[in-house]
C-alpha cells in the first residue's frame, strides 16, 4: 500500500470514532487548544489530547507553538487528499467551473 | 451535475473530462482563465501553509499558474504553456504527489472551448502525461479522476463509525 493510501486508511479510521469526529468539528472554523477543545464536550483534557495525537498521526490535524500554548488546527493537505481521491480533483473543479461561468453568462444575459 | 468521462477513459497516462457549459465560449473562457480564483475550490486544492484567496493565470505563454495566500504570499502551480483565446489553453501541472511544487514534475493539462450553438461551450479537459509521477501515478490518477459521490463516503463513514461502536 503506498504512503497516501495509507494514510487515507488512517484518516478513515480516526473518524470512525465519535468523539474524534467532534474534536475534528470543533477545529473546522478556527485553531483552538486543547483546552478550548475540551471546553462545553463531555470528555477529559488528557482523552481529548489523546484523540488529537490519533487525528495527528493520521494527517487530518496540525500542531503549532504559540508561546507556551499549542495550538491545533486543521490539516488541509490531510483534507485535500482525502476529498481529492473522494470528490474527483477535475469532476469537482470543472463542475464548480461550470457553475461560475453559467452565472457570468447569465449576468451578461441582463445587460 | 458531474463532468463526464468517455467510455474510452482507459488510458493510465491520462484523465479526460467534458463538461457542457451554458455560456459561449468566449465567457467560458474568460471565467476560466481570469476568474479562476473564484471557482477553483481554494479551500481544499490548494499547496501553500496558509489560507489561499486566488487563483492566478497569468495571460501569456509562459506565464506563471500560481496560488495567493491571504499573507499576500504565492505558491506556484505550473506554467501556460499555450494559450489560444478562446478556444484552447496549454498548461502544465506541477504539484507533485506530495502536493509540493516541483518545476521538473511537468504534468500537462489541455483545455478545449467547442461551441455549441451560440449559447453554449463543451469544455473537454484532459490531463495527461501523469507517468510523470512514476511509481505514484496510479495513485494520483484516481484522485485526479474519481467520480465524485458522497453517497459512498456517507455509507463509509456510517460503517466505519458502527464498527467503532461495536469492536
Amino acid at each position: 500500500m503506498s504512503r497516501t493510501a495509507a494514510t487515507r486508511e488512517k484518516a478513515l479510521d480516526a473518524f470512525g470514532d465519535p468523539t474524534r469526529r467532534r474534536i475534528f468539528e470543533r477545529l473546522r472554523h478556527r485553531t483552538r487548544s486543547v483546552r478550548e477543545i475540551a471546553d462545553g464536550m463531555d470528555v477529559s483534557r488528557p482523552a481529548v489530547s489523546q484523540h488529537l495525537k490519533v487525528l495527528q498521526q493520521a494527517g487530518l490535524v496540525v500542531v503549532c507553538s504559540q508561546g507556551t500554548r499549542r495550538l491545533y488546527s486543521i490539516e488541509p493537505r490531510g483534507i485535500a487528499a482525502l476529498r481529492g481521491w473522494l470528490d474527483g480533483f477535475w469532476d469537482e473543479a470543472l463542475t464548480a467551473f461550470k457553475e461560475a461561468a453559467e452565472r457570468e453568462a447569465s449576468r451578461e444575459r441582463k445587460r | 451535475m458531474k463532468a463526464q468521462s468517455t467510455p474510452a477513459n482507459d488510458n493510465p497516462n491520462s484523465v479526460w473530462k467534458t463538461t457542457l457549459v451554458q455560456a459561449p465560449p468566449a465567457v467560458a473562457w474568460r471565467v476560466f482563465t481570469e476568474q479562476m480564483g473564484a471557482w477553483w475550490p481554494l479551500a481544499v486544492y490548494k499547496i501553500g501553509q496558509v489560507n489561499a484567496v486566488d487563483a492566478v493565470l497569468e495571460p501569456r505563454v509562459g506565464g506563471r499558474w500560481y496560488e495567493r495566500g491571504d499573507d499576500g504570499s504565492t505558491c506556484d502551480w505550473g506554467r501556460v504553456l499555450l494559450w489560444e483565446p478562446p478556444s484552447r489553453l496549454v498548461l502544465s501541472w506541477d504539484v507533485n504527489a506530495d502536493w509540493q511544487y516541483d518545476p521538473d514534475l511537468q504534468t500537462e493539462i489541455e483545455v478545449r472551448f467547442i461551441a455549441q450553438g451560440e449559447s453554449a461551450t463543451r469544455v473537454e479537459l484532459e490531463h495527461r502525461k501523469l507517468d510523470r509521477y512514476g511509481a505514484r501515478r496510479d495513485e494520483m490518477r484516481r484522485i485526479f479522476n474519481t467520480e465524485g459521490d458522497w453517497g459512498r463516503l456517507l455509507a463509509m463513514f456510517a460503517a466505519r463509525a458502527a464498527e467503532g461502536a461495536n469492536p
